[in-house]
């Protein structure tokens, strides 16, 4: 991972350049558009990484040349507002409804473009069900998601995933409310 | 019968876990009572109903304060020990301060027990020695003014609780064959240090493995690595914790040797692995994993070896319980849709499906001669302890919608059931006879939950 970041850096240099200057042509680009890498400065130190072959699997059109705020971002700010919204269930379910589909594609669409990133997938469950079952439940929620997002091309090796059970609520309340938001697959980044 | 894992040496009988400390052996076990004038005799009342006891403050010998609080403290502690276990009909200790207190064996008032309808009276005496406290405890038979029951001990004046504790079992065991259970402990995780998590965005509570006396008295932290430490369960020779921690990320089986202090990861880690028990002898463990995908029922040997899997669904299966014999597991799974209880033998043959509720989890096996599985129901908007009887099939319900209940666990001798209840407010630990009489609230500092008995 390291090398792909350094090299990238290179590239990126080059591909902002032929961004800025021709933007508006149908140029078919030459790599894969990638976020910079965060501002580690550890990472100068390290020894160049060779380059890399130019005939790079999956190609997507270029990122706008604006600040991206997001691969800027730290792990920690990152996940205080997180790109990746968490997915809600109904109760004792671990069926993807339509609006957890969605949801789920935006998030499929941040990690193709984050192609670095890595996720914890943590399942939770509300307080109505019983602690031990909902650690099962919890993972099947977790599950769930993670299937979904496989199925959108996201590599297995991305996604992790860990049940809580309801041993962490998302709102401390006693009634649907709460429930409704306790119910639900949350995404952590783990690694970018 | 003797627990000689317990001591009158009281003191600190648990260190943390993890904390480090020089490795405690257990103290020198409870020396063996002798029996100084002791008739054979079981003390009846005359209707045939439980026998009335009367157990009044032990007579200090000494007139030092610590051995004067020691003597008040034995012999509350030993009518609360007799009265949990409902076999004596215990006269209300408010009844007695119209006797006086006796200052020896010799000048106990026996007319005016009798005036109080006792059938049998405790007479016990506290006496500062050198090496600690000397217990003396006679049960008399008011009528006959015979000693049916006479225990002697030394040991540390530290714990008192353990006088009453011991004096209660061997009680029980010489005058009802009953064993009692006033030596047990509970284990339990609680919130209530009240810590958060580090390293998360959320706030979320830190959970902490906790022991306590089967009374709620005494209760200590065993873990302390500021994580998610939950269903922790007792070795059958009650030395060792087994508990789910999430302490290193993905959650995993733990062991905490609570008198060494020692302990650590059980198995390498590799997937998720939840909710261990221990095997009846001790020498396995049964737990859920998602080794291979899914949560599914394993189990190995206490050192880790012989893994194998016993159940193979890609529903969840989870929360594994023995039978007191060794040769049968229950545990929760969703193979139908909602979770339910099932049996399996403890090689995995011979599934079956033991409860239709609309949802029902943790289940727990009783100790024989029961042969029953308590486990929580959902009935309304919360959970209720429910006990199924497996030779009748009969299901019978011990709470009724009082807050939420869950996680129910048998006393070793089956008399009692802990479980947790919101009844109160927050999460607490209460322990309720086994036909639903006589809860008692253990916990009340944060949150407590899924308490195991030990055996």
């Amino acid at each position: 991972m390291i090398r792909t970041a350094v090299t990238r850096t290179a590239f990126l240099v080059a591909l902002a350049v032929i961004v800025a200057a021709g933007c508006g042509k149908k140029q078919p680009p030459v790599v894969k558009a990638a976020p910079p890498p965060p501002p580690n400065t550890a990472a100068n130190t390290r020894p160049p990484a060779p380059p890399e072959p130019v005939n790079e699997p999956t190609i997507v059109p270029p990122e706008p040349v604006r600040d991206d705020r997001i691969a800027s971002a730290s792990l920690d700010d990152l996940n205080r507002n997180s790109p990746l919204k968490p997915v809600f269930f109904e109760l004792d379910s671990d069926e993807i409804g339509p609006p957890a589909k969605s949801v789920l594609e935006e998030n499929a669409a941040i990690l193709k473009k984050y192609s670095t990133w890595a996720v914890t997938i943590e399942g939770h469950c509300d307080e109505r069900g019983t602690a031990e079952y909902n650690l099962a439940l919890g993972e099947r929620r977790a599950l769930a998601a993670r299937a979904y997002l496989l199925s959108t091309g996201i590599p297995a090796e991305r996604l992790r995933t860990v049940s809580y059970g309801k041993e962490f609520p998302f709102d401390p309340g006693h009634d649907e409310s709460a429930f409704s938001k306790n119910r639900r697959a949350h995404f952590v980044i783990t690694a970018k | 019968m003797t627990r000689t894992f317990l001591t009158l040496a009281g003191g600190t009988l648990i260190v943390a876990a993890t904390a480090g400390q020089t490795p405690q052996p257990p103290q020198t076990p409870a020396p063996a009572s002798q029996q100084p004038s002791e008739v054979m005799t079981t003390i009846t009342s005359e209707a045939g109903t439980p026998p009335r006891f009367a157990v009044p403050d032990f007579i200090a010998l000494s007139n030092d304060a610590e051995t004067v609080e020691a003597a008040k403290k034995i012999g509350q502690v030993l009518y609360d020990d007799l009265n949990f276990e409902h076999e004596f009909a215990l006269i209300p200790r408010d009844t007695y301060a119209t006797i006086p207190a006796a200052t020896s064996v010799a000048t106990v008032p026996f007319d005016r027990w009798r005036e109080l309808n006792a059938d049998g009276l405790v007479v016990g005496t506290v006496q500062k020695v050198a090496a600690g406290v000397q217990v003396e405890v006679r049960l008399f038979n008011v009528r006959t003014r015979q000693s049916a029951f006479a225990r002697e001990y030394s040991g540390s004046i530290a714990n008192p609780r353990l006088y009453a504790h011991t004096i209660s079992d061997e009680l029980h065991q010489q005058q009802r064959a009953l064993r009692g259970v006033a030596r047990t402990k509970l284990t339990f995780n609680s919130d209530r240090s009240g810590e958060r998590l580090g390293n998360t965005v959320e706030s979320r509570s830190v959970k902490e493995v906790y022991v306590s006396d089967y009374d709620g008295e005494n209760q200590r932290q065993v873990t302390t690595n500021r994580s998610l430490n939950i269903t922790s369960v007792w070795s059958p020779d009650g030395r060792t914790l087994a508990y789910t921690s999430y302490r290193q990320g993905p959650p995993n089986i733990f062991l905490a040797n609570i008198y060494e202090g020692t302990g650590g990861v059980w198995m390498k880690s590799e997937g998720q692995n939840w909710t261990p028990v221990f095997s009846p002898d001790g020498t396995r463990i049964a737990f859920s994993s998602t080794r291979d995908g899914n949560a599914e029922i394993y189990v190995a040997n206490r050192d880790g070896s012989n893994l194998r899997r016993l159940t193979n669904h890609s529903a969840a299966d989870i929360a594994p319980t023995w039978a007191p014999n060794g040769t049968q597991i229950a545990f929760t799974s969703d193979r139908t849709g909602t979770p339910q209880i099932y049996v399996m033998a403890a090689d995995g043959l011979g599934l079956q499906k033991v409860t239709s509720e609309t949802y029902a989890d943790r289940p727990t096996w009783s100790p024989a001669p029961y042969n029953e599985i308590a486990f929580a129901s959902r009935t309304g908007p919360g959970n209720d302890i429910k006990i199924k009887d497996l030779a009748t099939g009969q299901v019978r319900q011990m709470t009724f919608g009082e807050g939420t209940n869950e996680s129910p666990a048998f006393a070793p001798n089956g008399r009692h059931l802990a479980f947790m209840s919101t009844r109160s407010g927050k999460s607490q630990i209460f322990t309720i006879t086994r036909d639903g009489r006589d809860l008692r609230q253990l916990t009340r500092l944060g949150n407590n939950y899924q308490p195991d008995w030990s055996k």
